[in-house]
C-alpha cells in the first residue's frame, strides 16, 4: 500500500531544458503530476522559499548557483533543512558523491539514468508508492 | 665576441700603437696585457667564453623560432579558428536540443493517444516511450561534454594570447583582423564557488563510477 502522497509538490532543477522535460515525463509516468521547474540553484532557492515542496530533484553542474550550493543552502535553512534532496548529475567521481553525502544529500543518481533507477531512489527517499 | 675576433682586434690595436709611437717596447706592452689578462682571467675563462657563445646561439635560436611562429600567424588561431570552433560546437548543442524537443513533442502526442488504446497495447507503448525518454538524456550528456571541449579551447586561446604577448608585436601583424568578441558562454571562472574543484562534468567510462558504486557509498 502506498504511503506516498502522489500529489506532493516536487521541484526539479536543471539548466538543460531537455533534462527537465525527461525528469518531468518520467515522474508523470510514475504518477507524480505536481512538478515545478527551475533552471539553476538560485531560482530554485527562491521557489523553495515561496512554496512548500516535499521533494527536490536537482542537477549539480549549473550556473550561477550549482546544485551543491543549493543543497548547502537548503540544509542551512531552518525551514528547508529536512527537505528530501535527490541529486541527479553527470558528476560521477567518488569525491563528488562523498562531498554530496557529507553535505546531506538524500540520494544520488548518476546520468545517464533510467526510469527504474529513478523509481528505486524515490522509493528509498519517500517510501513505497 | 668570439676569441679569434678578440685576438685580431688586439693585434690591430698594437700595430696602431707602434705606428703612433715607435719608442714603445713591444715586450713592455705584452707584459702589461698579460697583467691585465691575469686580473680578468676569472671572468674571461674559456668556460665563460663558451657560455657567452652558447647564449649567443640561444638568442639566434629564439629569434629564428620567433620568426617561424610569426609565419604561422598565431593571431589567426585566436582571431578566427578558435572562435569558429566554439561557435560550431555551440551550434551542435543547439541542434541536438532542437531535435530532442521535436522527439519529445512526438512522443508526448503518442503518450496522450496511448490513454485511448487497449490496456495491453498502452502498456507496451508506455514502455517504449519510457525508453525514448531515457535515451533523450544523451542531449544533456553530450551538451556537457561539448562544454568541456569549449572550456579546453578557451584555455588554449588564453595560452596563445600569453604567447603573443610574450613575443611582442612581432607576432601581431598590423593588418591582422581585430579579435572578435567571444560568443560562447564562458564556463565558470568564479573563484568564489566553493565546489569549483568538483565541477568535473561527465567522465569517460574508464574514469566514472557506476550507480552501484554510488549506492555502495550510501551504504
Amino acid at each position: 500500500m502506498s504511503t506516498v502522497d502522489m500529489g506532493m509538490p516536487i521541484l526539479i532543477v536543471d539548466d538543460y531544458k531537455t533534462m527537465l522535460r525527461i525528469i518531468r515525463n518520467l515522474l508523470k509516468q510514475l504518477g507524480f503530476n505536481n512538478v515545478d521547474e527551475a533552471t539553476d540553484g538560485s531560482a530554485a532557492l527562491q521557489k523553495l522559499r515561496d512554496k512548500d515542496y516535499h521533494l527536490i530533484i536537482s542537477d549539480w553542474n549549473m550556473e550561477p548557483m550549482s546544485g551543491m550550493q543549493l543543497l548547502t543552502e537548503v540544509r542551512a535553512d531552518i525551514k528547508l533543512k529536512e527537505l528530501p534532496f535527490i541529486m541527479i548529475t553527470a558528476e560521477s567521481k567518488t569525491e563528488n558523491v562523498i562531498a554530496a553525502k557529507e553535505a546531506g544529500v538524500s540520494n544520488y543518481i548518476v546520468k545517464p539514468f533510467n526510469a527504474a533507477t529513478l523509481k528505486t531512489k524515490l522509493t528509498a527517499v519517500l517510501g513505497n508508492f | 665576441m668570439a676569441v679569434a675576433a678578440v685576438k685580431e682586434k688586439i693585434a690591430s690595436q698594437l700595430q696602431e700603437l707602434r705606428k703612433a709611437d715607435a719608442s714603445l717596447d713591444p715586450e713592455e706592452i705584452v707584459s702589461i696585457v698579460e697583467a691585465i689578462v691575469e686580473t680578468i682571467e676569472g671572468d674571461m675563462s674559456a668556460v665563460s667564453l663558451k657560455v657567452y657563445s652558447d647564449i649567443e646561439a640561444l638568442a639566434r635560436y629564439i629569434n629564428t623560432a620567433r620568426s617561424e611562429i610569426a609565419d604561422l600567424r598565431p593571431d589567426d588561431i585566436n582571431a578566427e579558428h578558435l572562435p569558429a570552433a566554439t561557435d560550431e560546437l555551440s551550434a551542435i548543442v543547439g541542434s541536438t536540443e532542437q531535435a530532442t524537443n521535436t522527439i519529445f513533442e512526438a512522443v508526448e502526442s503518442i503518450e496522450a493517444l496511448a490513454e485511448k488504446m487497449p490496456e495491453e497495447i498502452a502498456d507496451q507503448v508506455s514502455t517504449a516511450i519510457t525508453s525514448i525518454y531515457e535515451a533523450c538524456g544523451f542531449q544533456d550528456i553530450t551538451g556537457q561534454r561539448i562544454t568541456k571541449v569549449v572550456t579546453a579551447l578557451q584555455k588554449v586561446e588564453s595560452k596563445v594570447d600569453a604567447l603573443l604577448h610574450a613575443f611582442g608585436d612581432d607576432l601581431m601583424p598590423s593588418d591582422a583582423p581585430k579579435k572578435p568578441e567571444k560568443k560562447t558562454k564562458a564556463p565558470s571562472g568564479d573563484p568564489a564557488r566553493p565546489d569549483e574543484d568538483l565541477m568535473n562534468g561527465p567522465q569517460l567510462p574508464e574514469d566514472a563510477i557506476s550507480q552501484d558504486d554510488i549506492d555502495a557509498l550510501f551504504g
